[in-house]
C-alpha cells in the first residue's frame, strides 16, 4: 500500500503500522508528534496504530521561529 | 532588578524569571542563537513547529534543553482556528508542554491576526486546557474579549512583526495594561532597546521579540541591550515618572531667593 509522509508519497507493506512509516523516515522518538488524516495519535498510541492505504502523516517537531 | 523587590512574573500560575520571552526565528545558525539567548537572560522561548527535517533534526529543541530555556511553541503560519488548534495539539504532544503562543494570521502582507479565528482558537484551546498566551491586535477590546476566554496573559502588537516599528499606538497598549487582569506581553514590532523600554514603561509586564536581535548586527550585542531596556523600563515604570510639562521648571535653588 501506499501512504504520504509529510507530503511524500512512500510505499509500505500491506498492515503496515505508524512507526513503520516513522522508520522510513529515520525520526527521532522524541522531541516529535504525529497527525495520521489531521488527528494527533498520542505517543502512547504510536505501536498500536495501523495505516490504511492513502493515509496521510504528519511528522513534525520544533524548528526556529516566532 | 534585585533590591527593589519587583514581583516575579506569573502566567498561568508559572513564574517566569525573565521579562523578556525571545523568540528563535531569523538566527543565522544554532551557534549564533545560543550566544543571543545567554546575552538576553531570557526564560521562555518561543519555537514553530514544522514537518521534521532530517538534516535539522530537533537542534534548537535540544539547545533550549541545555540552556534549561522553557520552550513556548507558536502556531506561527495558521490561518483558521482549526489550524491553530492541530498546531497546538502537536505541539503540545511533541514538547510536553501546555503553553501556546496562539498566532493565527490574516494574510503574508501584513501578518496582522485575524480576530474573528484568534478568538475562536482561544476559547477552544482554552477550553482543551491549554495555557494560551494569544498574540493579539493592539486593540483594547479584543484584548479583553481573549481574557475573558480565560487566556493566560495577552500579547499586543507594537506594530507588525519584523518591521521594527515601534510601537505605533501606545495609548491602545496603555489602555489594554490598564483594564487587564492577566499579564501584558508586548510582541511584535520591537527594532531597538529603546522601544522595549518603551513597552515596560507603559507598564507591560513583559516583551516578547525575535528579529530585533536576530536579525540585528551584532545579535548577542542586541540581545544583552534589549535586557538591559526591559530591565531598565521595568523599574522607570516602577518608580513612576515625573508628570509632564509645558515650561521649564529649574532644578536648581532661584539666585534671587
Amino acid at each position: 500500500m501506499h501512504v504520504w509522509i509529510n507530503g511524500e508519497r512512500r510505499e509500505l507493506s500491506a498492515g503496515a503500522g505508524l512507526l513503520d512509516a516513522l522508520g522510513v523516515l529515520g525520526a527521532p522518538r522524541t522531541g516529535v508528534a504525529v497527525a495520521v488524516d489531521g488527528e494527533v495519535v498520542p505517543r502512547a498510541d504510536w505501536p498500536s496504530t495501523r495505516l490504511t492505504d492513502g493515509a496521510r502523516i504528519e511528522v513534525l517537531t520544533a524548528v526556529q521561529g516566532g | 532588578m534585585t533590591g527593589y523587590n519587583d514581583e516575579p512574573l506569573v502566567i498561568g500560575g508559572r513564574k517566569i524569571a525573565s521579562r523578556l520571552i525571545m523568540g528563535t526565528g531569523g538566527a543565522g545558525n544554532l551557534e549564533i542563537l545560543e550566544r543571543a539567548l545567554v546575552a538576553s537572560g531570557t526564560s521562555l522561548t518561543t519555537v514553530a513547529m514544522r514537518r521534521i527535517d532530517a538534516a535539522t533534526g530537533t537542534g534548537v529543541l535540544d539547545l533550549l534543553r541545555r540552556l534549561g530555556i522553557e520552550v513556548l511553541p507558536n502556531t506561527a503560519g495558521c490561518r483558521t482556528a482549526a489550524e491553530a488548534l492541530l498546531t497546538a495539539r502537536l505541539a503540545r504532544e511533541a514538547l510536553e508542554t501546555d503553553l501556546v503562543k496562539l498566532e493565527v494570521i490574516a494574510d503574508e502582507r501584513t501578518l496582522l491576526p485575524d480576530p474573528i479565528e484568534l478568538l475562536d482558537a482561544a476559547e477552544q484551546l482554552v477550553d482543551d486546557g491549554f495555557t494560551v498566551l494569544p498574540y493579539t491586535n493592539d486593540d483594547p477590546v479584543l484584548a479583553r474579549k481573549l481574557e475573558q476566554a480565560g487566556c493566560a496573559a495577552v500579547m499586543p502588537l507594537g506594530s507588525p512583526i519584523g518591521t521594527g516599528l515601534g510601537i505605533r499606538n501606545p495609548h491602545n497598549i496603555e489602555m489594554i495594561v490598564a483594564q487587564s487582569g492577566v499579564p501584558v506581553v508586548l510582541d511584535a514590532g520591537i527594532g531597538t532597546a529603546s522601544e522595549a523600554a518603551e513597552a515596560m514603561e507603559l507598564g507591560c509586564d513583559a516583551v516578547l521579540l525575535a528579529t530585533a536581535v536576530t536579525r540585528a548586527g551584532d545579535p548577542e550585542r542586541m540581545a544583552h541591550a534589549m535586557r538591559l531596556a526591559v530591565e531598565a523600563g521595568r523599574a522607570a515604570h516602577g518608580a513612576g515618572r515625573i508628570p509632564r510639562r509645558y515650561w521649564a521648571q529649574a532644578s536648581s535653588p532661584d539666585p534671587d531667593a
